[in-house]
């Protein structure tokens, strides 16, 4: 089985108009979603409430989730623990209220359940913590896009192939925050972690796309540059889309099997998996190519020597 | 022809081996237990044993088995609602509770002799074993506050110990600090500064001081530099994470875990531990120590009968006999300048040895040196929140004991090294944990805490397995419908991957988190990518016509740069995700990291030295099933 049975020879650059003109609206559709909804942060980052409460018989944490919504908790989280007594509540954070307020206002909502209901002393998570993590994703995603500058900088001798693959790596976890936020999904710790690794998944696709470049560059200098990254990409595309298959099944084994704490993650790396390896394709040598590049940037110009003539 | 290196092949096949003995114990799965320990730390016999068997079989609570593991019982159970029975009988036990400390755990199923040649599963997350997470933040500026308290009773001290007159010494704030910093002595209007300057300058190393000109008269300050209160600041969550440890020990918790996370914070994970009202009024116990002068001029009895100290003492209560005892009001030291005490054999039977730091131990030297042959004593001070009904309303409210835990003769000059006698060999262990246990640095509250449910982490072990075995399954038969016999090595090459990574995540003791199982999941997908660009680059040089022994090789060698360029790149992602993630996500990254060195060795050395073998010595070889 192959997916080409023939050597491909898709006009990707001839075409990168299109693809520039699709990335922006994508990004545009993203930043305007981002800065208009927002995302829906989950307690991770928000900080929140979390109380235990004990009843006398067996309860049903269905029930005591939609009496706090009669008593206007909102989207409180109701779990059972240790036993099928005992269920833990979140709240999401309430502003100026004091632990002892938000006990009072959970046991006149559980009261009707069963009036002995027993009511820990709530614990209020800090909101401060919740800012901090948000920072620290900040400023892992940051140091994540300079580490990978620096070495494709090093790696490939020129700036231009690097701007290129941060543009095509940076669209992705735009991508995948616009759709998070378009859709309001809950937006928690793991799916940060989901965001970094697309970030470097994304990127295994471009630098596998650039280092063919550079290959083709050393075969064929005096061809002119879009052919030579056509020529690369047609090369590199049955093993991208084989790679992103076979990513794409463990993932969507993720998606669908993985359970409620790994949905945002596995959604995440699955927009992230497609947009990066689009973004691999039409976007990170289109932009290398439009910034410039010819061979001379990936192999700087050759000192002139007898040998160089030689057959 | 083709060949690869002899030494090559015996370095796959001993890694390889190495790697699925270590990776064993994790096929035999796990098993909901629950674990008993006694509340004294001393081990469990077989008679305790077979009592607390005998307790479950009379609440018909069936266990698959007990036994003993390092002095603590564990009981097996089939599932995990029988788990929770067995929790529910058990904490209605009186005399259980009394004896033994129990915790929910997740138990492996491996026979004992794998745990005895120290061979161990991978150890789990919270969020699969299920337990309580609690993250504290210690408040660092208390810290400092308490040490600035201490300067100015030193200072006034010395300069009364000088006589030099003084207005007052204050705690103030100097420069551009963002809280106190600094004591400073205000001398009346024309006061000898110099003098002052001299005599704090001598008496207190600690702290440098200098003269300053106020409005109302010349002063003498001491400013903590920035070092001093780092310094100061780290101690205390140091400290403090000590002390923790030491409460979550007598928890008698498996693996617990404490540790301190960026700055200020400490965090704690009790696996098994669902109870958290009563864990973090054992963890956030705020006790200090003080250590005092007993007044013998007094009889305590007729103070106790009166109800009011004579001047100058403080009436206590003796810990567990409540005898009433009298004590100078003048404090020696406070347990901050304790820093071991540990049980041990003196010549006068048990006793506990106790350190103290320099400065606790120089006051310690000037009270014993005038003061031997009278007694001393330590006041141990609990501050708990317990939760009362105020008006119907549950109200938390601050309870504040005092009680003395120690009080003993003075036999001689000591400073900060001595041992308290007198004691019985368990009274001995109990005062040293005691004290170990007993003293924050600073005080500290919850910031965050999660409760994972026993069943929800069942749950999410399941999940996460049945997730890893679809994934791979799938990646598996698409391998081999995609690249034929090639197919099967790259498959072959994943599997042998996987028991490396289980491998390596058991032996460095890393945790197991559900984004770690998803970490593995990935990691299969990923590791899948090397073997394509290789097997690509096979089938480029066939079409371009090269021999099938020579495309093999030039498939590995052209295919190489690119391996370990994108390789590198999702390395950098996975060390930074690493060093700035927690808790899951930190489980996330190592298995990431692992995943990559993992992966790159298989499909490198693995999968070449198996398509080698299989098709390295064949003469005729025109096709490849690839």
């Amino acid at each position: 089985m192959e997916f080409f049975r023939k050597q491909t020879n898709f006009p990707f650059m001839g075409t990168r108009k299109i693809w520039y003109g699709l990335s922006a609206v994508l990004m545009i559709v993203s930043f305007v979603s981002f800065f208009v909804n927002g995302l829906n942060f989950a307690l991770d980052f928000t900080g929140g409430v979390s109380t235990n409460v004990t009843f006398q018989n067996s309860t049903d944490p269905e029930q005591v989730r939609s009496a706090l919504q009669a008593a206007q908790f909102h989207e409180p989280q109701v779990t059972t623990f240790g036993s099928s007594r005992e269920v833990s509540i979140r709240l999401p954070p309430v502003e100026g209220q004091s632990s002892e307020q938000i006990a009072a206002k959970l046991g006149e909502a559980l009261k009707p359940l069963d009036p002995d209901v027993k009511i820990d002393p709530p614990e209020i998570i800090g909101a401060q913590v919740g800012d901090e993590l948000r920072t620290s994703a900040i400023w892992a995603l940051v140091f994540t896009l300079i580490g990978i500058f620096i070495y494709l900088a090093l790696r490939f001798h020129t700036w231009r192939l690097s701007v290129g693959a941060i543009l095509a790596v940076s669209h992705d976890p735009i991508l995948v925050l616009g759709v998070f936020s378009i859709t309001q999904t809950s937006f928690d710790l793991p799916v940060v972690a989901a965001v970094l690794a697309v970030i470097g998944y994304s990127l295994n696709d471009t630098v596998v796309v650039f280092d063919r470049i550079r290959e083709r560059f050393e075969v064929s200098r005096r061809l002119p540059p879009a052919v030579v990254l056509d020529q690369a990409i047609n090369q590199t595309l049955s093993r991208t889309i084989m790679t992103k298959v076979v990513t794409s099944i463990v993932v969507l084994a993720l998606l669908f099997l993985g359970g409620p704490v790994l949905r945002g993650f596995s959604e995440a790396l699955m927009i992230g998996i497609l947009a990066g390896t689009y973004s691999s394709i039409y976007i990170s040598s289109a932009v290398a190519l439009d910034l410039g590049l010819t061979a001379e940037h990936v192999f700087p110009p050759v000192k002139k020597s007898p040998v160089d003539d030689l057959p | 022809m083709l060949e690869y290196a002899r030494w090559k092949y015996i370095l796959v096949v001993v890694v390889l081996l190495l790697a699925s003995i270590l990776a064993l114990p994790n096929l035999f799965g796990y098993t909901p237990a629950m674990q008993f320990a006694r509340k004294d730390r001393a081990d469990i016999d077989a008679t305790a044993q077979a009592t607390v068997e005998k307790f479950f079989k009379e609440h018909q609570i069936p266990f698959t088995s007990s036994s003993l593991e390092d002095g603590r019982l564990m009981f097996r159970f089939a599932d995990v609602p029988t788990q929770l029975r067995a929790r529910d009988v058990v904490l209605v036990d009186q005399e259980l509770n009394r004896t033994y400390a129990t915790a929910l755990s997740l138990a492996t199923r491996a026979p004992a002799i794998f745990g005895k040649i120290g061979l161990k599963p991978m150890s789990l997350g919270l969020d699969l074993r299920g337990g309580l997470y609690l993250l504290y933040e210690v408040d660092t500026a208390g810290a400092v506050a308490q040490v600035l308290e201490s300067y100015e009773q030193s200072v006034r001290r010395v300069l009364q110990n000088a006589k030099i007159p003084f207005t007052d010494v204050v705690v103030t704030r100097v420069g551009d600090a963002d809280a106190n910093n600094a004591v400073r002595v205000l001398l009346p209007p024309g006061g000898n500064a110099g003098a002052a300057l001299d005599a704090l300058s001598k008496g207190m190393t600690d702290l440098t001081f200098d003269t300053i000109q106020l409005s109302s008269g010349p002063a003498v300050q001491g400013v903590m530099s920035p070092a001093q209160i780092r310094e100061r600041q780290n101690y205390a969550i140091t400290k403090n994470i000590e002390t923790l440890r030491n409460r979550v020990n007598e928890l008698g918790v498996a693996e617990p875990i404490v540790q301190r996370q960026g700055n200020n914070r400490i965090n704690v994970q009790l696996a098994g531990v669902l109870n958290s009202a009563e864990v973090k009024d054992i963890l956030g116990k705020v006790a200090t120590l003080e250590w005092r002068l007993v007044d013998m001029q007094n009889n305590p009895a007729e103070a106790a009968a009166r109800g009011r100290a004579p001047l100058g003492s403080k009436l206590y209560t003796e810990r567990g006999t409540g005898r009433p005892v009298l004590l100078k009001r003048d404090v020696i030291i406070t347990g901050d300048s304790l820093t071991d005490a540990r049980s041990a054999p003196s010549q006068d039977g048990p006793s506990v040895a106790i350190r103290l730091d320099a400065r606790g131990g120089d006051e310690m030297l000037k009270t014993t040196s005038a003061n031997v042959g009278r007694r001393m004593g330590v006041v141990l001070i609990e501050k708990t929140t317990e939760t009362v009904m105020v008006d119907g309303k549950p109200t938390p409210r601050e309870v504040t004991t005092q009680e003395v835990i120690s009080d003993a003769t003075i036999r001689g000059v000591f400073s900060n090294q001595f041992n308290i006698t007198g004691l019985r060999q368990s009274e001995a262990q109990e005062l040293a944990l005691l004290l170990r246990a007993g003293s924050l640095a600073a005080p500290m509250r919850v910031v965050e805490e999660r409760i994972i449910g026993p069943s929800v982490g069942a749950e999410n072990i399941r999940s996460g397995v049945i997730a890893l075995i679809v994934g791979m399954v799938g990646t598996y038969l698409f391998m081999a419908m995609y690249y034929k016999v090639f197919g099967l090595v790259a498959d072959a090459v994943l599997l042998a991957n996987v028991v490396l990574l289980t491998a390596l995540l058991s032996i460095m003791g890393a945790q197991l988190s559900l984004p770690g199982i998803a970490g593995i999941i990935l990691t299969v997908g990923m590791a899948v990518d090397a073997n394509v660009l290789i097997y690509e680059r096979i089938r480029e040089e066939l079409r371009l016509g090269v021999s099938p022994q020579a495309a093999i090789k030039a498939g590995f060698e052209k295919a190489f740069s690119a391996i370990a360029d994108s390789n590198i790149t999702t390395l950098i992602a996975g060390i930074v995700l690493w060093v700035f993630g927690t808790g899951p996500i930190q489980g996330f990254a190592i298995v990431l990291v692992l995943g990559i060195f993992t992966s790159m060795f298989t499909a490198l050395m693995g999968s070449r030295a198996l398509l080698t073998l299989m098709y390295g010595g064949r003469r005729k070889l025109t096709h490849l099933p690839i």
